[in-house]
């Protein structure tokens, strides 16, 4: 018998995993995928190493910082600030035609980017900030008042809004169109009063710490290990059932699966409406260059371009993808400290809105042409925000909605999950439990924060 | 425990829950939010650390007494008269 049981071993997950097993809980982690990180894992083809999720971490805060998520993370899990080996950004960009807005991890460069671009509306900015300042994090009705409309009542130049949300929704937004105001708050204090950060040796450096500390406060740890049945008796869950057939026992249940996912698994309910499920997916094309992408005079970190005045966040209605908006992502366009050097490639990460019922439908044959096709699309859209570097490519490869929906097991491959979030974690069963995305933190450091919160709140206190 | 057992071992805890502060000036008479900057997460973990530690349970209606060190102690001392100190 566990005292928890856990679906999924992504980031939010093993958080959860090492709370518990800090105060002695028989804990499990249960994995469908062969291997951990769930949207922030990593794969290695022709013998160079990739991650799946990471572009940044973002919510970074500089050692000795005590307040703010990552503070709280590293504390919750009694890590180390070097524990993350975190360099911070060199810097950022936010393209639209005819418009540039900088950012770092200091605010003023913001601010200051915001002045010269839209000099009448720099007050405007300021009160935006002070309204993200005051938002609770826990009050759920704020949180799910319309992001626009509370822009529109506090900005009046519309493309300073459009350029402001599009960073933020790329890296968070899990409905089309809107965002809600806690989520956008949440992203924007990640984002812009926060930033980014990467670990030299990328995602996998964070997951190997998470899972050793896991596995030495003797949690446990099965991959390939899908549920396929949560049994439920009067409200309450009496154990799980894995696709192979193998019954656990546990006094409760942590699902980082996803809220439509983990409810379709129980027994005692029917389908849930698909309707619901996210729909915002990406495909990555990933280049490796010859060369540092700073030798072409790309120094940006990440790059979100997006091609008109308005920014269009939403599943692309005709085709396979939607190329008016991207994100470039340069790993190698990080602070590395002077031990480690730069990274050894250049890579250049493009990520383009997909629609998965398109990339699902197609054949093997159809599939590969595509990621060809598609590759190419999106590298030539990029190329209209950052120096052009595909005469220096050595390596691509590509990454879809299915491959996402692999390792994430969302509905629809959604990378940022469902609309709907659950903040309180709680579902129709008294034992069961939802953590990750649809607990309503994204990112690698509200994932892990989702995780504690969630554990602590159901998991610790009996 | 003894008073300043209880006290150390309070120390210890706050060592693990927050390794980058320096505990030695800890003001016994000053709230543990106020020099340390806990949050409600952090005097989770106090609780959780002493009944992990020692088995004393703490309700949560008795957190108001994990205030400061002094206040902590004094809650403490009768609790904790019969655990060994580690």
């Amino acid at each position: 018998m566990y005292d928890t049981i856990i679906i999924g071993a992504g980031m939010s997950g093993l958080a959860a995993g090492i709370r518990l097993a800090h105060y002695d809980q028989k804990v499990c982690i249960l994995e469908k995928h062969y291997t951990i990180g769930g949207l922030n894992s990593f794969y290695r083809m022709n013998g160079r190493d990739y991650d799946v999720g990471l572009h940044a971490v973002t919510n970074f805060t500089a050692k000795g910082a005590k307040k703010g998520p990552l503070a709280r993370i590293l504390r919750q899990l009694r890590f180390k600030w070097e524990d993350f080996a975190l360099a911070p950004q060199k810097g950022s960009r936010i393209a639209f035609p005819d418009h540039n807005l900088r950012f770092d991890n200091d605010l003023e460069l913001l601010r200051d980017e915001v002045r010269r671009e839209f000099p009448a509306h720099v007050d405007e900015f300021d009160r935006l900030v002070a309204k993200i300042s005051d938002y609770d994090d826990l009050d759920q009705s704020s949180f799910e008042l319309s992001g626009r409309q509370i822009l529109n009542e506090t900005i009046s130049e519309p493309l300073l809004i459009e350029m402001i949300l599009c960073p933020l929704m790329w890296y968070g937004n899990a409905a089309e169109h809107d965002m809600a105001w806690g989520q956008f708050c949440i992203m924007f204090r990640s984002i812009f009063l926060e930033g980014f950060a990467r670990p030299y040796k990328g995602v996998r450096l964070i997951l190997k710490n998470l899972v050793k500390r896991f596995r030495s406060l003797g949690g446990e740890l099965k991959l390939r290990s899908g549920v396929k049945t949560i049994h439920v008796d009067q409200r309450h869950a009496v154990n799980v059932e894995l696709d192979d057939g193998t019954q656990l026992q546990g006094k409760r249940v942590l699902s980082s699966a996803g809220r439509l996912e983990t409810l379709r698994l129980c027994s005692d309910t029917s389908a849930p409406d698909p309707r619901t499920a996210g729909q915002l997916t990406f495909i990555e094309s990933i280049s490796v260059l010859d060369r540092q992408p700073e030798s072409l005079g790309n120094d940006d970190t990440i790059v979100f371009y997006n091609d008109s005045e308005k920014f269009h966040w939403e599943k692309p209605a005709e085709d396979l993808c939607d190329l008016r908006t991207g994100v470039i992502c340069s790993p190698n366009n990080y602070v590395y400290p002077d031990d480690q050097g730069k990274l050894p490639e250049g890579v250049v990460r493009i990520t383009t809105i997909a629609d998965f019922d398109r990339w699902n439908g197609l054949n093997e044959q159809e599939y590969q042409l595509a990621k060809l096709r598609w590759y190419d699309r999106s590298v030539a859209a990029s190329v209209q925000f950052t120096p052009d570097f595909r005469s220096y490519v050595i390596d691509t490869d590509v990454f879809t909605p299915t491959t996402i929906k692999r390792f994430t097991w969302h509905d629809n491959g959604a990378v940022y999950g469902a609309p709907d979030k659950v903040l309180d974690g709680t579902t129709h069963l008294n034992n069961v439990f939802l953590c990750g995305t649809d607990q309503g933190f994204v990112g690698i450091i509200g994932a892990m924060m989702s995780g504690i919160s969630m554990a602590n709140a159901h998991c610790l206190r009996d | 425990m003894a008073p300043a057992e209880i006290r150390n071992a309070i120390i210890d805890i706050l060592g693990d829950i927050a390794p980058d502060e320096d505990l030695t000036d800890l003001k016994d008479e000053v709230s543990f939010r106020d020099q340390l900057e806990l949050d409600s997460m952090d005097f989770l973990d106090i609780v959780m650390e002493l009944r992990k530690r020692y088995r004393v349970q703490v309700p949560e209606e008795d957190y108001p007494n994990l205030d400061s060190m002094h206040s902590t102690v004094t809650y403490l001392t009768p609790k904790m008269v019969d655990c060994a100190a580690t």
